[in-house]
């Protein structure tokens, strides 16, 4: 309509205004298109070569990485890699689930400590949010180690041989995951418990409705823009996650993050690495797209 | 009102011990005066002394350190200004969404695929010009990518909250456009910056997977260097480290509250 | 200190919509130099989108505005001498009292010494000078004002503007800060344009007030005309309180379902509307003759200074402060001059 326009008390012309504009966004887009877009663009492409016999690449157009994926190799076909992808969903899912079990009653936990306090307890969640994941992951390895009670007791319920630790096994990997993903899901959620309006739950309460359905109705909805970026915060990482497996699974519970790690490290097998990344890439895009139909919350932060 | 009852208190309580117990697991062993086992024979900070005469742990320090700010300052100068590209101008609805998902992409991607991303971009690379080898270069490009969303992210919200009244004000009383952005913008949107500054610091020294991928031999920070450790041996001397990079966390989490407590009351 | 050139302020046929709504309609009218002239309107009526286009940080659609004799219209807030006092004040959190009011100097870059010497007597003349290092946080609503007042003045405006500058006080602070505004710019001999939604406050402070209402002036004039004066039913019960009738005119005589009342003027339309104040309205109790109708009690609210008696049929308001023995209920008569019988534009 208008070319002049007046912009933040200034007085100017939309297409200097927007030329500017370019000048303060060109450093930062410049930064992200060359190493996060390009190098994106450099996966896709990667994914349909081949590896060479030296680990080098191939640049002959092919979607056999992506059959391989899906099942089909040289000996016909296997549900190994499917069934590692299908592992890394329902281990995303339990985490995200058992966390926000929890997630709900220490948030209401903490909103309800006097105020004082209240600032104490919410560090207390904090500090583990950001402590580093590899710490956090071997430190079980002292808690299910075979001196301890747990190993113990287990052992002696006979489901672990007397002097051997409680991992690698897939109780470690819950075990892990979750303590280390749960600060993910309780600190949104908290924001959202804090801003409660509790008015609502009185109301229900004077109605006599049954604690199960005070939640449902009058808290749950309230609280969903919290708990659904704590469970984007949550699914998401945790479906590519290869620490915790990979120190707490060992070789026989393998995630798709160790599976792709194993294509950059050991195997260097790039294309076939930048195909299951791929997959992964979808699998994210899919439960982003999920979430954002399911919820209308806000943006991530 | 607001209480919390018998069962919740008690759940509650149980799940902070099950985020500490392990942690607290690390730190008691840390002062534990036996190499191997976990049976207590004694205090001791032998394990404590014993680090800071390790040259490959002092090294890691110092990559870890190096790597934070270096791209901390990287990050924090390119996201302030991409946050001021992005709030402060006329952008059509179709810019400003592919700015936001652009924005958004490396917060949301899991970090292994950016990882991998940069791992093959990394290797065409090499086949131009040796600098790409794997090490503090690729490390600070690959921390730096992540980092500056989150620091637009941070300074974006800040400069939404200055609002506008004030830079009026400002042109009002005959404020230029660089006196403007120098004497009231980025001071306002200081507590912002700050505060991004402190996120993507905390993000590079918390960070194991972009830098696993990208590290050369010569590169390797505490978290790799614990990695690698405990994957081969359990160690006091481990613990000790970890013990360590906890308390420098409580401390930076601190800190972070401290600033941005501070800043809040103006 | 007044302005050595008398710089009128025009505006011309100024428009301005967003969107579908026009918030400004061909609004024509001019501000005398060295008066306090003064918006009013309810919320939404486009006095505030007016006072931004005078300061130029809001760009009109058409029209023109005129400083003296310079066509400002497409000049940059920067480049006008018109400061605003704005209603969330605005003031640079992270800069002293000092600062803020010197922004305006430093902004052009004036001298250290000039800066100190205009800055300090703005400070004491606004009671000020003590808090001078202090940050705005510290400073209570009406200490804010002040400092958004001295902030605007320092820069010796041919204009100040102030969007509602008192809606954040309180109506106690409210009351004493009018009549200080008001003799503030006696004394400066500034112009002053005050947008505000409060038409006790226009009263007190105006020399002129133009009431606004849905982007187009609706009156215009001094605070007596436009009190005693009214031309349309919404001026009359947006300023202060008044009693409407309908009915017919026959020469200068006006018929109603309360009867017939002598007008002091001979209205050349048919029907129409007449109106007046509960204030300017007597109660007798017995037939006083002229203009006068029975009535009966239906309320009587205590106010404190005086009494809203409320009567019927109507409902009429009438403001007394005589209450005597009067009960709901009670029939009296209801007396009001044919000078106090405003006949509004038909």
């Amino acid at each position: 309509m208008h070319n002049i326009i007046i912009w933040y008390g200034e007085l100017t012309s939309v297409r200097s205004l927007l030329k500017r504009g370019l000048l303060f966004l060109s450093p930062g887009i410049a930064w992200l298109l060359v190493f996060l877009v390009l190098p994106g663009l450099v996966l896709v492409a990667v994914s349909f070569a081949s590896r060479g016999s030296y680990g080098e690449l191939i640049w002959s157009f092919s979607f056999e990485n992506y059959s391989r994926l899906a099942g089909f190799g040289m000996f016909g076909w296997t549900a190994d890699y499917l069934t590692i992808v299908w592992r890394s969903i329902v281990v995303a899912f339990f985490t995200s689930l058992i966390s926000v079990l929890l997630s709900y009653p220490l948030c209401f936990f903490i909103a309800a400590r006097p105020e004082r306090t209240r600032f104490l307890w919410l560090t207390m969640l904090i500090i583990p949010f950001w402590t580093n994941m590899v710490i956090r992951s071997y430190s079980w390895f002292l808690i299910l180690a075979p001196e301890l009670p747990f190993a113990q007791v287990a052992a002696r319920l006979g489901i672990i041989p007397e002097g051997s630790p409680l991992y690698p096994s897939v109780l470690a990997v819950y075990l892990g995951m979750v303590s280390l993903y749960l600060p993910f899901v309780a600190l949104p959620l908290y924001s959202s418990i804090e801003k409660l309006d509790w008015s609502l739950v009185e109301a229900a309460q004077d109605l006599y409705a049954s604690r199960s359905r005070i939640f449902l109705h009058a808290i749950l909805p309230q609280t969903l823009p919290g708990l659904s970026v704590g469970i984007i915060l949550t699914f998401v990482p945790a479906m590519g996650m290869f620490v915790v497996p990979d120190l707490l699974g060992g070789a026989k519970y393998m995630l798709i993050g160790n599976l792709i790690q194993q294509q950059f490290s050991t195997s260097r097998d790039w294309p076939f690495g930048a195909a299951i990344s791929m997959g992964l890439m979808v699998l994210t895009m899919g439960s982003l797209y999920f979430y954002r139909k399911k919820s209308r919350g806000g943006t991530i932060l | 009102m607001k209480r919390s009852g018998v069962v919740i208190s008690c759940l509650a309580l149980m799940t902070m011990a099950f985020l500490y117990l392990p942690l607290l697991a690390v730190a008691f062993f840390s002062v534990n005066a036996t190499k191997y086992g976990l049976v207590w024979k004694g205090f001791t900070l032998d394990w404590y002394v014993k680090l800071f005469s390790n040259e490959v742990i002092l090294g890691a320090a110092v990559n870890t350190l190096e790597l934070a700010v270096i791209s901390t300052v990287i990050s924090t100068v390119l996201g302030t200004i991409l946050a001021i590209g992005i709030d402060r101008f006329p952008w059509s609805k179709r810019s400003a969404t592919s700015l936001d998902m652009i924005l958004h992409l490396p917060v949301v991607i899991p970090d292994i695929i950016l990882a991998a991303a940069l791992v093959v971009a990394f290797g065409m690379l090499r086949l131009v010009s040796s600098w790409f080898e794997p090490g503090m270069l690729n490390m600070v490009i690959g921390h730096v990518t992540f980092q500056i969303a989150f620091v637009a992210l941070v300074v974006r919200s800040r400069l939404d909250a200055v609002g506008k009244d004030i830079e009026e004000a400002a042109r009002d009383l005959f404020a230029s456009n660089t006196y403007l952005l120098r004497h009231v913008t980025l001071p306002l949107i200081l507590p912002g910056i700050v505060a991004g500054a402190m996120l993507a610091f905390t993000l590079s020294l918390d960070d194991f997977v972009i830098s696993f991928f990208t590290a050369g031999t010569d590169s390797v920070t505490l978290p790799i260097y614990i990695y690698a450790a405990v994957r081969r041996v359990v160690t006091p001397e481990i613990h000790a480290l970890s013990t360590l990079v906890l308390l420098a966390t409580v401390l930076l989490v601190i800190g972070t509250e401290r600033v941005s407590r501070r800043f809040q009351q103006r | 200190m007044a302005n050595e050139i008398e710089k009128n302020l025009h505006l011309k046929n100024i428009c301005k919509s967003f969107g579908d709504v026009r918030a400004v309609d061909n609004i024509s009218l001019t501000v005398p130099a060295g008066s306090f002239f003064t918006l009013l309107g309810p919320s939404g009526c486009g006095k505030t989108t007016l006072l931004r286009i005078i300061a130029g940080l809001e760009l009109q659609d058409s029209g023109q505005v005129i400083l003296g004799s310079e066509d400002i219209s497409s000049l940059p807030a920067t480049k006008r001498h018109i400061n605003t006092v704005f209603q969330s004040y605005a003031l640079f959190p992270h800069l002293s009292i000092f600062e803020n009011v010197a922004f305006g100097l430093r902004a052009r870059k004036f001298a250290e010494n000039d800066i100190k010497k205009r800055v300090t007597p703005r400070l004491e003349m606004l009671g000020i000078e003590s808090m001078c290092n202090r940050l705005p946080h510290q400073l209570s609503g009406g200490q804010k004002q002040r400092v958004a007042l001295a902030r605007a003045l320092v820069n010796e405006p041919d204009v100040l503007l102030l969007d509602e500058p008192m809606s954040a006080l309180d109506a106690k602070l409210r009351a004493q800060v009018q009549v200080e505004l008001r003799s503030l710019q006696q004394k400066l001999g500034q112009t002053f344009i005050l947008v505000t939604h409060d038409q006790e406050e226009a009263l007190v402070v105006s020399d002129t007030i133009a009431v606004i209402r849905n982007g187009v002036i609706e009156q215009a004039g001094t605070p007596e005309e436009v009190y005693d004066h009214p031309t349309s039913k919404f001026v009359a019960e947006f300023l202060g309180a008044a009693n409407l009738i309908e009915g017919e005119f026959v020469e200068n005589r006006f018929h109603s379902t309360l009867g017939s009342f002598q007008l002091s003027t001979t209205p050349t339309w048919r029907s129409g509307t007449v109106a007046f104040r509960p204030e300017w309205t007597r109660i007798h109790e017995s037939d006083p003759g002229g203009n006068s109708f029975r009535a009966k009690i239906r309320e009587i609210i205590y106010r404190g200074t005086d009494f809203d008696i409320w009567f019927e049929p109507g409902p009429i308001r009438v403001r007394s402060n005589t209450y005597k023995h009067f009960k709901v209920g009670d029939q009296v008569w209801l007396d009001i001059a044919p000078t106090d019988l405003v006949v509004l534009d038909a």
